[in-house]
């Protein structure tokens, strides 16, 4: 494996998760003065970041994990007080959480393999030489650069609209019927505009993979005779797959929080309230806060679950890779 | 497929071997010109929806607004001047005031942060990173209540400050991930050499390391500023008129009523103009920022 240009290769950056370093990691060696005051000074230099990142986002989750337990709707300012666990009954017997869950794993779920799928597809065939590479790749990483909400405008009133969207005169060509996409196929709408917009960051990832792939073994297995399938199949991907992996995790990060496309699209109709829709509604809508602050706990949770199964998962293939070589 | 027919015959003269790899290198030449067509179209099908934008925003609403598309039509940047009269210049401000203003935040923090995580021999600095990380993981949802409510208590509700501060926190652990790779990129000898020079860190900082991460950091800004200026979820519900920027301005454009299409498409143009261009433009460094700070 010759990939060194993927390993955080010092010492002292052992990616290991926090559990199993502590076992591994060799006695402290002690430090000299100009050490000690390095460190002393990278702390330093490390904390005002630290400190911005702590009051933006964790204490705003502190708090609302304490309205969480708290009976409080702003329509009736005087009834606050609190309620123990009656947010979270509330949310599990209600129906509207389990809909929604299943509606964000269904639109992010689909959106992350289809635009992984489209970006190896579009990796493959950018990463050979051909007449007009460079503005190729121009423009298909243009959807990403794209606003989302412009993005998903355009889609909607431009591209899926039931009578001037151009998808729809495609497809009369073609001798199919008008769809009425917006109203018909609400979910399948947000899940195109999402693949559109993710499909070019999968393939910078995955062709970022296909070229730190040595030509050397590739021209050598193909003078041995194997065809271009067999040597993607038995080479080719099985060293993309970290990257398919990270390619998986980011895009899921990305994913789970979506939100603009629905706002501006669906407005949660049709099995697309997702749960950061589903929070918004209760909270800036229903004006519910013990409710809603109880969905974003149990959002977190839910992503800390993915993010922390999926992130031990890069940590293994960056320490696998990094004992190969 | 049918150019190489003729090789099957290719035995027949009486030098076979040349023809045959004639044959062979003509058959290479069809796929590899077969190859590079169908990758024109995969090109020009994804990009169409952004090039339809821009030539829809050229038309008149009734050329627009028709089930077969019009391409010979009267064009004229009317829709443009339409756009701007609806007051859109001010969002468009709006936004390029919340971007700039947080990135440049993000710059001053992340800088010192990344290249303290970078300096040897440092304990705990994944431990630092993985905290940076984590912070990235968590949905907005999670503590948006609270910031509204403080907010809207001290009155800072539609205040571009209030939303820089925010998009501070949301790029800012991106930022000391990716530029963590590259001042890790630094070679020691580099650093070790300045020290001795008697250099304290933060000239270090500037004249050694700075000109070597300059490509990164310059990767890193316009990341956060893409991802600032394309927001719509902090703006939508913290701004309403004052500091309203142009992402939640767009989805309040239209309302579906009447012929708005080539209205749209116009100001969706000129939102999504600064960063396409600007990505283009950067786009190398954007690929490698992107890469690296993904893959490192």
């Amino acid at each position: 494996m010759t990939a060194p240009d993927l390993i955080v290769a010092e010492p002292a950056h052992d990616p290991a998760p926090a559990a199993s370093r502590t076992l591994r990691r060799p006695p402290k060696p002690e430090l000299s003065a100009g050490q000690k005051k390095a460190l002393r000074l990278a702390r330093t230099l490390v904390w005002p970041a630290i400190v911005v990142a702590i009051l933006v986002t964790q204490i705003p989750f502190l708090v609302t994990i304490y309205y969480s337990f708290q009976n409080w709707n702003l329509m009736r300012p005087g009834s606050r007080g609190f309620a123990g666990f009656d947010n979270y009954v509330t949310v599990f017997t209600g129906g509207a959480f389990m809909q929604s869950l299943s509606a964000t794993v269904v639109i992010t779920g689909s959106s992350i393999v289809l635009s992984v799928l489209f970006g190896l597809g579009i990796a493959l065939l950018l990463n050979r030489k051909f007449f007009g590479q460079g503005l190729a790749r121009t423009l298909v990483i243009t959807p990403f650069l794209m606003m989302p909400a412009a993005a998903a405008l355009i889609f909607k009133w431009s591209m899926l609209d039931a009578n001037v969207g151009m998808v729809n005169w495609g497809l009369s060509i073609l001798g199919v019927d008008p769809v009425q996409w917006n109203t018909d196929f609400p979910a399948l709408t947000v899940i195109m505009v999402l693949t559109w917009q993710y499909t070019p960051f999968m393939m910078l990832i995955l062709l970022a993979g296909l070229q730190s792939q040595s030509k050397e073994t590739l021209e050598a297995a193909s003078v041995d005779g194997a065809g271009p399938i067999r040597s993607f199949l038995h080479m080719t991907l099985p060293h993309l797959r970290q990257y398919i992996e990270l390619a998986v995790l980011l895009g899921g990060i990305m994913l789970l929080q979506v939100f603009d496309p629905i706002a501006i699209m669906t407005r949660g109709t049709g099995g697309t309230k997702t749960l950061s829709y589903l929070l918004y509604e209760r909270a800036f809508v229903g004006l519910e806060i013990g409710e809603a602050a109880a969905y974003g706990v149990i959002t977190v949770l839910l992503t800390i679950i993915v993010a922390s199964v999926a992130l031990r998962l890069l940590f293994k293939i960056f320490s696998s890779e990094g004992a190969k070589s | 497929m049918t150019t190489a027919a003729p090789a099957s015959t290719a035995p027949r003269t009486s030098t076979p071997a040349p023809p045959r790899r004639r044959a062979k290198r003509m058959r290479h030449h069809v796929t590899s010109t077969a190859l590079t067509i169908f990758t024109w179209i995969v090109t020009l099908g994804f990009f169409f929806p952004v090039a339809w934008m821009v030539f829809t925003a050229f038309k008149t609403e009734a050329a627009a607004a028709t089930r077969t598309p019009t391409i010979f039509t009267a064009l004229s940047l009317d829709r443009f001047t339409e756009v701007l009269d609806r007051g859109f210049g001010v969002y468009l401000l709006n936004s390029l005031t919340a971007s700039v203003m947080s990135t440049v935040i993000v710059l001053l923090l992340a800088i010192p942060a990344a290249y303290g995580l970078s300096i040897r021999p440092i304990i705990k600095s994944t431990d630092a990173l993985f905290f940076f990380i984590s912070t990235r993981f968590m949905p907005i949802a999670a503590a948006i209540i609270p910031i509204y409510l403080l907010l809207q208590g001290l009155g800072m509700l539609d205040n571009i400050t209030a939303l820089s501060v925010l998009y501070v926190g949301m790029n800012l652990p991106l930022a000391v991930w990716m530029m963590r790779s590259f001042f890790s990129e630094v070679p020691l000898e580099i650093v070790e050499a300045a020290q001795i020079d008697g250099a304290n860190f933060f000239t270090e900082l500037v004249r050694v390391v700075m000109p070597i991460v300059a490509p990164g950091i310059a990767a890193a800004a316009l990341i956060c500023f893409i991802f600032a200026w394309n927001e719509y979820f902090l703006a939508s519900l913290l701004t309403s008129t004052m500091a309203r920027t142009t992402p939640p301005f767009l989805g309040s454009f239209v309302d579906g009523r009447g012929q708005f299409l080539a209205v749209l498409s116009a100001a969706s143009t000129l939102a999504v103009l600064p960063v396409v261009l600007a990505g283009w433009l950067a786009q190398k460094r954007l690929v490698t920022g992107l890469a690296m700070g993904a893959i490192k």
